[in-house]
């Protein structure tokens, strides 16, 4: 391919910040595998798991309960903010007249500019004691996930209105002369032709989910144990190392970043299916 | 659609014979141009917001025949085209004027249901716009849509009207695939095919092979000459030859005082190709001027 000078230089910087950006995600990780290596060295991987509990002074390494924990309450805001989003972005850009329309927009906007230390508190001091009323102490995974639901709806709603919005105008005429309904045009077509974009909002929103580390941490109690109902406090891998890590030494902190590893790993295999998902049958 | 035009064979066969020159060896749909108009517009006016995109156009489009309007860009076809299937509701600040009536329905009535409307009037726009689905699906999406659900009559209908553009031969094994894949020509002969499934009565075509290679071009004339006699078709084209080639009836658009689009002569395409009344229409189908 023919590229001119000032093509050339653009193409030497961008690739200049990809490769930046690629070696501090691989530094990043030979730091967490560095900073772990005293606990790896030492106990096997399957300790993780089949440890009594989570007493690391003690040489108990247990972090499935946390891990449990972390796994279901970003399923579960997931699973409620996803269709609560794309929703939202339909309202907005399919049956919302423009000015309510525009006026909608800056409200999720500025939803997604709340500070999540915010969320922690409002459901720490409003929703926990609703759902405590429900079954005590009302700090639960429950309330996890709701505060997690409303931090990451306005991602999945504004990405889901920005892959709406792409869809090209010709695909709308093209419906609207088939005769077809404005439910007809959302369903048959719109969503179709937004999905890969839609996927990856939903993949950022959970991304945030499973590193949202305070206001999860104000609102689920942090009692480490393996959650048997939706009521039951529980305490989530990046909960645990923000209330450890200040005391932590020695084999207990390589065990914290142990945590971060699992987070890590947890990440890219979310990465993963979504790229997956994404490429399966994927038309656009 | 066929018991008309039994009826009135005998009309039939002597417009035809009058636009003979039209018919040329492709055509085999059954004869047109009964006399009949199916839509009248009458003193149409459009506005863009305060521009006047359209001022005073009247016609009657014919029954079972192919009408050709031509004329410069910017002239108001395709939102001439618009106004017969509502497509210009998609537009917030367009304002119309006039009468339009198809068969005898008020096509600007408030109360008119506007889905059942464009299933009745089809449309091929200049850029194919198949959708982001299956070949399969971009059929049954709209017959769907019309409460056509069972899958062994779907079936039938994506073979039928596949057969019907020529694409069956070349698509049959691969219905599962994506319709953006395919060529230009034949995502436009899909479009075609999907509007036809609808069992439209007229079809409107807004420059429809302007987007495609001359092979392809040749083989959507073809079927386009196909469908007369059973569709009444209005296509925009800018390939004068094309339009003497297939319309029975043409219609010349031009821009009046660098203003809005008017309607400057109308009739038998014989007649504004060899006796126009006009000189601008003269001077554009020689070719001198637009
Ligand atoms: N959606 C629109 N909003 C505003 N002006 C438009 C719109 N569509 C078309 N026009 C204007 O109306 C005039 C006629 O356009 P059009 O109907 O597309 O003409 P043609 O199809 O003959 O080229 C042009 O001047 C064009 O700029
Ligand atoms: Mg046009």
């Amino acid at each position: 391919m023919f590229l001119s000078r000032t093509d050339r230089q653009l193409a030497a910087l961008l690739q200049g910040c990809a490769l930046l950006a690629a070696t501090i995600v691989l530094l990043i990780l030979l730091f967490l595998i560095k900073e772990s290596w005293p606990v790896l060295q030492h106990v096997a991987l399957t300790r993780f798991v089949i440890d009594a509990s989570w007493h690391p002074v003690q040489g108990l390494y247990q972090l499935t309960p946390m891990l449990s924990a972390t796994l279901y309450s970003t399923l579960g805001a997931v699973v409620l903010a996803t269709p609560l989003g794309i929703a939202s972005a339909l309202f907005s850009r399919y049956f919302a007249p423009p000015f309510i329309a525009g006026c909608y927009r800056r409200l999720i906007e500025l939803l997604a500019g709340i500070p999540s230390v915010v969320y922690g508190f409002w459901g720490l001091i409003t929703l926990a004691p609703l759902i405590g009323r429900l079954h005590p102490p009302g700090v639960s995974l429950l309330t996890g996930i709701l505060v997690l639901t409303l931090m990451i709806l306005p991602t999945v709603a504004l990405t889901a209105d920005a892959a709406l919005a792409a869809v090209p105008l010709a695909y709308v005429r093209g419906a609207a002369a088939l005769g077809l309904s404005r439910w007809g045009l959302i369903s048959g077509v719109a969503l179709p032709a937004a999905r890969s974009g839609i996927i990856a909002g939903t993949l950022l929103a959970a991304g945030r989910a499973i590193g949202e580390t305070m206001a999860v941490l104000m609102v689920v109690g942090n009692v480490v144990q393996q959650p048997q109902s939706l009521l039951d406090s529980v305490r989530t891998l990046t909960a645990n190392i923000a209330l450890e890590m200040a005391y932590a030494t020695g084999v207990h902190r390589a065990a914290l970043f142990v945590s971060g590893l699992a987070l890590m790993v947890m990440v890219l295999v979310l990465v993963s299916t979504a790229e997956l998902l994404s490429r399966k049958r994927h038309y656009g | 659609m066929s018991h008309f035009i039994n009826n009135k064979s005998e009309q039939v066969d002597k417009s035809n014979t009058d636009d003979a020159y039209t018919l040329g060896p492709l055509q085999v749909g059954l004869p047109c141009c009964m006399p009949e108009p199916l839509i009248r517009v009458d003193n149409l006016s459009l506005h863009y917001g305060l521009k006047p995109a359209l001022e005073d156009v009247s016609l009657d489009i014919y029954k079972g025949c192919i009408t050709a309007l031509i004329g410069p860009s910017g002239c108001g076809k395709t939102s001439f085209l618009s106004v017969l299937n509502r497509l210009t509701d998609l537009i917030p600040d367009c304002r119309i004027s006039g009468n339009v009536h198809y068969d005898t329905m008020d096509l600007r009535h408030p109360a008119l249901d506007v889905q059942r409307l464009r299933r009745d009037i089809g449309m091929i726009f200049q850029k194919p716009v198949p959708f982001p689905l299956s070949i399969r699906r971009n059929i049954e999406l709209p017959l769907r849509e019309h409460g056509m659900s069972k899958q062994a009559g779907l079936n039938d209908v994506v073979q039928q009207v596949l057969q019907d553009v020529g694409l069956w031969e070349e698509v049959k094994n691969r219905l599962e695939s994506p319709a953006l894949a395919l060529s230009g020509g034949q995502q436009q002969r899909l479009c075609i095919a999907r509007a036809l499934a609808l069992q439209p009565k007229v079809l409107l075509m807004d420059e429809p092979c302007s987007a495609l290679d001359p092979i392809s071009s040749g083989v959507v004339e073809d079927l386009i000459q196909r469908l007369r006699g059973k569709y009444t078709v209005v296509i925009v084209t800018h390939n004068l030859a094309q339009a003497r080639r297939i319309a029975n009836y043409a219609g010349f658009f031009w821009i009046k005082d660098q203003r809005a689009g008017c309607l400057i002569e109308f009739g038998q395409c014989k007649q504004i190709f060899e006796a126009p009344v006009h000189e601008l229409t003269a001077a554009y189908v020689n070719g001198s001027r637009g």
